[in-house]
């Protein structure tokens, strides 16, 4: 399979990432060739078989609904590139 | 002093030969001296390990003892430390103080390690020869010319280059072991869920796991021994109890069942490194082993398994870097999508990048069944092999990695080149079992690794053999030349 310019842009919308205009083609390319790479997949047959989602089968354990962490907020915002009164900054989204 | 093992280390702190005060500043030298050549370490935790050293020295003046008191330590800079820098080898995180330390950083200080400095690795452990980092690639220090592996590149290259006696690593398809055989020393990637993912930056949860990269199996024991163990902040870690792996690491080998997998041992290995890989399975049936070929026949489909899985995971686990809470974040962004948009593609580099959109391209809507669910089914198959596999033998040996080191910037223009480069360790992640690669010899002067895999949580049974195979042999005890410093 080959991944045409407009396939690449949706990706990189999804992922919200830019692709320069002159990268696209090289984007294409490389991933078009991963994809391709993988598509031996296909040729397995696998009905039946039940998807490995984690190697032991483990389940997500519980644990008792209580407060175990404490309040956090002021030091985990003195890494923010931007944050005020508590508050992550953003450009504005609603004018 | 800078050549002992983490066990000689240990025997002479407790002797009162030295100090930790002493060592540590004699590993700082070292460091200061050898890391502009081989740029194993990113950030160097000067007055951090002086600090941890003296309050060693007093622990053990106040009476208490412990293997690990006092001992210098690298750990990949994936895993968080809190206060120190902690970039993932990302542009992204270049600016990122972690506000807590990882599991298994809280886990060793509290043992009383010394933290000397993060090591350099690929940018999000994306990669097999620590190319991709920010901070530009790691050398090997056999040959400066060959890249070190990866992606904990910088600490194997820091433990072969005897910076440190021992260094945390993770391996999420073949992260610990490939640099570890490319760097001629010995690292373990345990079962998953068996050390505490709580703090290690994710790349593929349901792949990662952290592990200990030494000199040799003694020291692995010692190390993986204080890492290992159930933390309730990792939600998929084992509730499992942690045996002493260095007390039956002398166990006899006698009858011990190895398989040999015939895909291990075909097309793409080079022969050069078969020749070592059979002289070192020679010593081991000498040792008692016996051998019997195997076969696992799914081997071919676990790289493309896990180039769908590992970046599907990838893209999942990095839609968190945006900009606004931490990390990077471009300047004066025109509106909240420019903001995003513009500080990830300038955080991230290139490999990233690419692996994001591959798993953003396998995630969205309709190919879903036919990339991530086809590749869960494929690791079950996988998975099955070994599962069969074990009922005929202990334990399964072959190559760490098809060749020898290759130079810096040889497989950097075609990704899928680089991606094969992991044929041999991919499997082991995909099926969640412990893996080991220990040094049986070189090949025009570089290093070969020799891959032992077990059950699930027999990382002890690996420790063992490999442990009785360097009572034998002195390959780990091999040191580059030109590391004098």
């Amino acid at each position: 399979m080959s991944l045409q310019r407009s396939d690449v842009e949706r990706i990189a919308q999804l992922a919200r990432l830019a692709i320069a205009e002159e990268d696209v083609a090289r984007y294409s390319e490389e991933l078009s060739n991963i994809l391709n790479f993988v598509q031996q997949m296909a040729e397995v047959e696998t009905v039946g078989v039940v998807p490995m989602a984690h190697p032991l089968d483990a389940i997500q354990r519980m644990r008792p609904d209580q407060v175990t962490e404490v309040d956090g907020r002021a030091l985990f915002q003195s890494i923010a590139p931007l944050a005020e009164e508590g508050l992550y900054l953003v450009p504005k989204v609603i004018e | 002093m800078h050549d002992k093992t983490l066990a000689e280390l240990s025997t002479g702190l407790a002797g009162r030969e030295f100090s930790s005060r002493e060592l540590t500043t004699e590993t700082l030298k070292r460091i200061a001296a050898l890391n502009g050549k081989l740029n194993a370490f990113i950030t160097i935790t000067e007055e951090r390990a002086l600090a941890e050293a003296d309050a060693a020295d007093a622990r053990r003046a106040a009476g208490e003892t412990g293997p690990l008191l006092g001992i210098p330590i690298g750990h990949k800079d994936i895993f968080c430390t809190k206060g120190v820098r902690t970039s993932c080898g990302s542009r992204m995180l270049d600016n990122f103080i972690a506000p807590y330390d990882a599991t298994v950083v809280t886990t060793l200080g509290q043992a009383g390690m010394v933290t000397v400095g993060k090591t350099n690795m690929d940018e999000f452990a994306m990669g097999s020869s620590s190319e991709t980092s920010f901070y530009g690639p790691v050398r090997n220090p056999w040959d400066l010319n060959a890249v070190p592996g990866g992606s904990s590149g910088g600490s194997a290259a820091a433990v072969a280059a005897r910076l440190v006696s021992v260094a945390t690593g993770t391996d999420t398809g073949g992260s610990i072991r490939q640099p570890a055989a490319l760097c001629g020393i010995t690292g373990i990637k345990p079962s998953y869920g068996r050390v505490s993912r709580y703090g290690m930056i994710a790349f593929a949860s349901s792949l990662d796991q952290g592990g200990p990269l030494a000199q040799n199996a003694m020291d692995c024991a010692m190390l993986l021994g204080a890492m290992a163990g159930f933390d309730p902040k990792d939600s998929t870690s084992l509730e499992q109890p942690v045996p002493d792996y260095t007390a039956n690491i002398d166990a006899p080998l006698a009858g011990l069942r190895i398989g040999l997998p015939r895909e291990y041992f075909g097309e793409g290995l080079d022969a050069r490194v078969d020749a070592v890989i059979q002289e070192a399975v020679q010593t081991l049936q000498r040792l008692g082993a016996v051998v019997k070929q195997i076969s696992l026949p799914n081997t071919n489909l676990a790289i493309p398994t896990y180039y769908v899985l590992a970046p599907a995971e990838a893209s999942s686990n990095l839609a968190r870097y945006d900009g606004v809470r931490y990390g990077y974040r471009c300047e004066k962004p025109r509106d909240l999508q420019d903001l995003y948009t513009r500080s990830r593609s300038e955080g991230f580099g290139a490999e990233v990048k690419r692996r994001i959109m591959i798993g953003t391209y396998t995630l969205s809507a309709g190919y879903y069944d036919a990339y991530y669910l086809k590749a869960q089914q494929l690791r079950r198959l996988i998975s099955n092999d070994f599962r069969l596999a074990f009922e005929e033998v202990d334990v399964i040996i072959g190559p760490t990695s098809p060749t020898v080191a290759f130079n810096i910037g040889e497989k950097t223009a075609d990704p899928v080149t680089m991606y094969l480069s992991d044929i041999y360790t991919i499997a082991v992640n995909l099926a969640g079992l412990p893996g080991l690669s220990m040094p049986v010899g070189f090949v025009n002067g570089r290093p070969v690794g020799l891959q032992i895999i077990g059950s699930y949580l027999r990382e002890g049974q690996l420790l063992n053999i490999a442990h009785r195979y360097q009572q034998e042999t002195d390959w780990h005890k091999k040191m580059p030349s030109g590391m004098l410093g």
